[in-house]
């Protein structure tokens, strides 16, 4: 029987990808072992479930490894079918959700790593004002989506909540690293306030890290990225 | 009721494509209206102001965008006929994994093959048919990407038949030589499936446009 099959998730404790499944799950309230990967030297297991990406997370639900994170929510929410549904029960509502959540992965999320990666002071406003641009675009969707309610999902956390929100931790160390506030009151109060919202959600503070132990993990990583390319 | 359909659209887009392979797999009747994406107009400006791409679906008024979206919404709001997407979870995954590597991958690689000359177009060359030939490895022997029925995996990919008589041009190959399960299987989609021929543009047409482009580029 497909509920009671163990469940595993692939995973690296910084990703905001992996957090997607995480909460999902949680949301759920299926019991999964986390494995934690080394993303230097990626495991057999890893490499096997996901050969085409060789990528986290990855869904272990008995023996079928599901790829991709989105992917990964969707498929939680069709096989655990009993309420809280992740998803909207409107179509609609549903392409509207998988819109947003594609926009954040392919327009929003580069340039949200673009910030580290700047060069120079004028570059690197010039991709700020682009990830602002695009929360004032989603903080649009909210006002749309959330019809009043606490999250985008209505008054559960849903897709676009856990698409979005698994970035608040990396949103929060770049707002700290740069002095700046990218999600902020001027522009942005409703996002601001579901940001609190969601981070203290059951289903989510206890795989949201904190920003400081994500704030550690970002030095080191940018050192690395430094070693490797070093200013010409 | 009235259902009010109108698909913003370019001839020669792939991505469009899906949606009309889509749409007529579903007998829906719709408006199409070719855009200029040169000079876009105030209707594609308006129903996707995020992208301001095609293809754009709306329905009775409210505008859908980005074709795989699209694409899972005709099949959810259109229920009973043709269905898309496999209904077991699992399989479900599968057709999204593969649908999205399309757009991704494919497209991307197919890109370089046109875009790309001289030693970095040789190396594309190869990266293009290591992943046509990945895709082959999942067709399997089987009819179509769905098993023994036309659907998601297989909307996704057929578009970008219409773009390899382009790539092979300017590549300088054969795709049927290379990858002779991956023809069959597109021409099996063009035999058997109406919806599919009707949405396709003829390969050299594609081709004349994208020598347009590339000339026009160079005057400048």
């Amino acid at each position: 029987m497909a509920e009671s099959s163990e469940v595993k998730v692939l995973g690296a404790w910084p990703s905001p990808f992996v957090m997607r499944a995480r909460i999902a799950l949680n949301i759920k309230q299926v019991n999964y072992a986390f494995l934690e990967e080394n993303l230097g030297e990626k495991s057999e297991l890893l490499l096997k479930s996901n050969p085409v990406h060789k990528k986290v997370p990855v869904l272990i639900h008995g023996d079928k490894p599901i790829c991709e994170s989105l992917i990964i929510v969707q498929y939680i929410d069709d096989v655990w079918s009993s309420a809280p549904s992740i998803l909207p029960s409107d179509p609609y509502d549903r392409a509207i959700a998988r819109f947003w959540a594609a926009y954040l992965d392919e327009k929003w999320y580069p340039s949200m790593k673009g910030i580290a990666t700047a060069q120079g002071e004028e570059a690197k406003k010039a991709v700020v004002d682009q990830v602002v641009e695009g929360f004032v675009m989603l903080e649009e969707a909210f006002v749309k989506c959330s019809k009043g309610k606490p999250f985008f999902g209505g008054d559960q956390i849903g897709y676009l909540d856990i698409a979005f929100g698994c970035f608040l931790g990396w949103i929060r160390v770049t707002e700290k690293f740069n002095g700046i506030k990218l999600i902020d009151q001027a522009k942005t109060p409703q996002l601001l306030k579901w940001a609190d919202r969601f981070c203290q959600h059951p289903a989510v503070n206890g795989v949201m890290p904190e920003t400081e132990k994500l704030a550690e993990f970002a030095k080191i990583l940018m050192a690395k990225m430094r070693a490797a390319n070093p200013p010409n | 009721m009235a259902e009010e359909i109108i698909l913003l659209d370019f001839w020669a887009s792939m991505f469009g494509m899906r949606v009309r392979i889509a749409l007529a797999e579903k007998g829906i009747k719709y408006e199409y209206k070719e855009q200029d994406l040169v000079n876009k107009g105030s209707l594609l400006l308006q129903m996707n102001p995020v992208h301001k791409k095609i293809p754009v679906l709306i329905h009775n008024g409210k505008p859908i965008c980005e074709s795989l979206v699209i694409v899972e919404y005709l099949d959810e709001v259109w229920k009973g006929e043709a269905p898309l997407l496999p209904s077991d979870p699992c399989q479900r995954a599968h057709a999204r994994f593969w649908a999205d590597f399309m757009g991704k991958e494919v497209y991307d690689v197919g890109k370089k093959v046109y875009m790309s000359k001289g030693e970095e177009q040789e190396a594309t060359k190869k990266e293009f048919f290591d992943t046509l030939k990945l895709l082959e490895g999942e067709l399997g022997d089987e009819l179509y990407f769905g098993g023994d029925t036309f659907g998601f995996v297989d909307i996704s990919l057929i578009t970008f038949y219409s773009w390899f008589y382009t790539y092979e041009t300017y590549g300088k190959f054969s795709i049927e030589a290379e990858c002779p399960k991956l023809i069959a299987w597109a021409k099996r989609c063009l035999l058997n499936k109406n919806s599919v021929s009707k949405s396709l543009p003829d390969g050299k047409q594609v081709y004349e446009l994208v020598s347009e482009l590339a000339r026009k580029l160079e005057r400048k």
